[in-house]
């Protein structure tokens, strides 16, 4: 049990970590889809290839929108994209890496759903069955079969029961073609999603590195900055309800006219507590001004006392104050010995 | 037990957190619900519609009614509509955040019901069999026009004797499911755009009023769930204390035992404290209706 305790502390740890548990989830769970639908091709000329094509491709764009919806960084990437300026500058890089890893982590559960219909070869069996070639594999001079009439039998070779073009074609040989081409298929879309994963993960630094860490010490930041000021918010709204109830009941045992009531001689220890937490905001118009400036007017990234104007030269310039100054210095060191 | 343990603690950590769970757990039910359900099409002209369209329709909407029943703030919302303003304003974009958040994840198993449903394909062919036409497939082409209802709508039956082995009976079966299947996920995909778009566009309007919003939805949580708190420990100890003042007025009567009743002054002055001054019964019901009527302003200054 201590493992598992571990391991689902290690995904909790940050989203990242997160979302990476719930991208491996979608893929098992894409292969489970498949192999709990029931393919059913319609052996019709003209349905065939809709519905092949629609199951090679449409189950693969949901997942893949399903992979953004799951991913709570995406309001996050909204919300850091339009928020006001404010006191705190925009960086366009951070909202690209965010954006980045989102793309690709929920780009795999579609990876998966396509290359596993590729291999299986329904899909393709079903879809592309009236465009065999029956010059090469079957007798083309079949008499007196219009064209529409070929392409009607050939349209149920994926449906062997009702299959009745023997001596035009026989069904093994084509099922066995389409099948070959689906796996080939299968397989060369393997190679080349895991050539392009391996190719932007080992040239990427050389792109740009410093840049790119910059981004994502800012994504977790905004991440985790969030999460805070939400835990912070909720610790707030439990002390202001304790608060709230106390005085609630006091004022009740004041109203009551009655022969045995008094008042408490002393609050309880925690209502006083809960009232230190409060740190001063004590009623709900000055909550809602609270959330409004989170929204409109983020704090900028300078933890120091702030700065006047006119004392602080770089703090007045129009440069947006996105990194707080003291690591500024310490950044020009890093590039420097690098 | 421990992994189940942890799993629990996590989803209680907030209200949001129990709700989803609750909601994944009833998409689960109802995928589970359907296919242990034995659906066994009527094959009868009239009846195989309102079969097949009745199983695909009712029990959604009562997997909705459980998401409903089961979610905690269905209860507040309702609570936080209905109750007189006193002296606390009512916020309507609270009630309606809670209401579209309530109504969202409620929807999740009904969804998942329809679209299980049409991907399997059994109730559409159950239902719409009998309105194929017969011009269509070649064994029903040349039959007479009575006849060919009730061949049509034995199609579902499999095991029928007129049935079995039939290759017409197989073609409708199967177009039946083509179409069946492509309304499946046809529904699956735009829903899944309206949720993507949804949650895109979500921050580009008004998001201070959602943030208050959210704020003040989780505070009515909590402060419903400490004052029921607040008011479980006053009943303990106003039970404690009417059971001592019982034996109390007992005692004079009770002169066989040498019985004294163990009674610490510093602990019963500190409970005192804690009834905080509410000490009969019509106090108790005053304090609850006023706490009802006249809820106390949002201001602890």
């Amino acid at each position: 049990m201590d493992k598992f305790r571990m391991i689902f502390q290690f995904f909790q740890s940050n989203q990242e970590s997160f979302m990476n548990g719930i991208c491996g989830i979608m893929a098992l769970a894409s292969t489970q889809m498949y192999s709990a639908f029931d393919f059913n091709c319609p052996c019709l000329p003209l349905y065939n290839l809709a519905y092949g094509l629609g199951i090679l491709l449409v189950p693969p764009f949901i997942l893949f929108l399903l992979g953004f919806v799951l991913n709570n960084n995406i309001s996050m990437l909204a919300e850091e994209w339009r928020r006001p300026q404010g006191q705190r500058g925009k960086d366009p890089a951070v909202l690209r890496y965010m954006f980045c890893s989102m793309a690709q982590r929920a780009m795999i559960a579609p990876a998966v759903w396509v290359s596993v219909t590729l291999l299986d070869g329904k899909c393709i069996t079903c879809a592309f069955c009236t465009s065999v070639p029956v010059e090469t594999l079957g007798n083309a001079s079949h008499p007196l079969l219009s064209q529409g009439e070929i392409q009607r039998v050939l349209a149920r070779i994926p449906c062997k029961e009702i299959y009745n073009g023997q001596q035009l074609i026989a069904n093994e040989v084509a099922v066995r073609y389409l099948r070959c081409i689906s796996q080939a298929l299968g397989w060369c879309f393997v190679l080349l999603m895991t050539t392009l994963a391996f190719l932007v993960r080992s040239l990427r630094p050389c792109f740009s590195q410093a840049a790119f860490l910059k981004s994502r010490y800012w994504s977790h930041y905004i991440d985790i900055e969030r999460k805070l000021f939400d835990e912070t918010c909720a610790e707030h709204a439990r002390s202001f309800a304790k608060v709230c109830i106390q005085q609630f009941f006091e004022g009740m045992s004041t109203d009551l006219v009655a022969a045995r009531c008094h008042l408490p001689r002393k609050a309880p220890v925690d209502a006083e507590e809960a009232a230190e937490k409060l740190l001063g905001i004590t009623d709900r118009g000055t909550m809602n001004t609270v959330l409004k400036s989170w929204h409109r007017c983020k704090p900028p990234l300078h933890l120091h006392p702030p700065a006047l104007p006119t004392g602080n030269g770089w703090a007045g310039e129009g440069q947006p104050p996105t990194h707080p100054s003291a690591p500024r210095r310490e950044t020009a060191a890093y590039y420097s010995s690098v | 037990m421990d992994r189940f343990r942890m799993i629990f603690q996590y989803f209680q950590s907030n209200s949001e957190s129990v709700m989803n769970g609750i909601c994944g757990l009833l998409a689960l039910a109802s995928v589970k619900m359907y296919t242990s359900f034995d659906f066994s099409c009527p094959c009868l002209p009239q009846y195989n519609m309102a079969y097949g369209l009745g199983i695909m329709f009712v029990p959604p909407v009562i997997l909705l009614l459980c998401g409903l029943i089961l979610n905690r703030q269905s209860v507040l919302m309702l609570e936080e509509w209905r109750r007189p303003p006193g002296r606390r304003k009512k916020d309507l974009a609270v009630i309606r955040y809670m209401c579209s958040s309530i109504m969202q994840r409620a929807m999740v198993a009904p969804v998942v019901w329809i679209v299980v449903t049409l991907l399997d394909g059994k109730c559409l062919i159950c239902a719409f069999s009998a309105s194929m036409d017969p011009e269509k497939f070649a064994g029903f082409a040349n039959v007479s026009t009575v006849q060919v209802q009730q061949l049509l709508a034995k199609v579902p039956c499999r095991d029928d004797e007129l049935m079995t082995n039939n290759t017409s009976r197989k073609a409708v079966s199967r177009y039946l499911r083509c179409w069946s299947q492509a309304l499946g996920w046809s529904i699956l995909l735009i829903l899944i755009i309206a949720a993507f778009l949804a949650r895109w566009l979500r921050p580009c309007f008004n998001q201070a009023t959602l943030l208050q919003a959210r704020h003040w939805s989780n505070y009515i949580d909590i402060e419903q769930k400490i004052f029921e708190e607040t008011c479980c420990e006053h009943s303990r100890l106003f039970a404690h204390k009417c059971i001592l003042h019982f034996f109390e007025s007992m005692r004079q009567e009770i002169k066989l035992h040498s019985f004294s009743l163990p009674r610490e002054g510093e602990g019963a002055e500190a409970e005192e404290d804690l009834l905080r001054g509410i000490t009969d019964q019509d106090q108790v019901n005053k304090l609850l209706k006023t706490w009802y009527y006249e809820k106390p302003p949002l201001d602890v200054s």
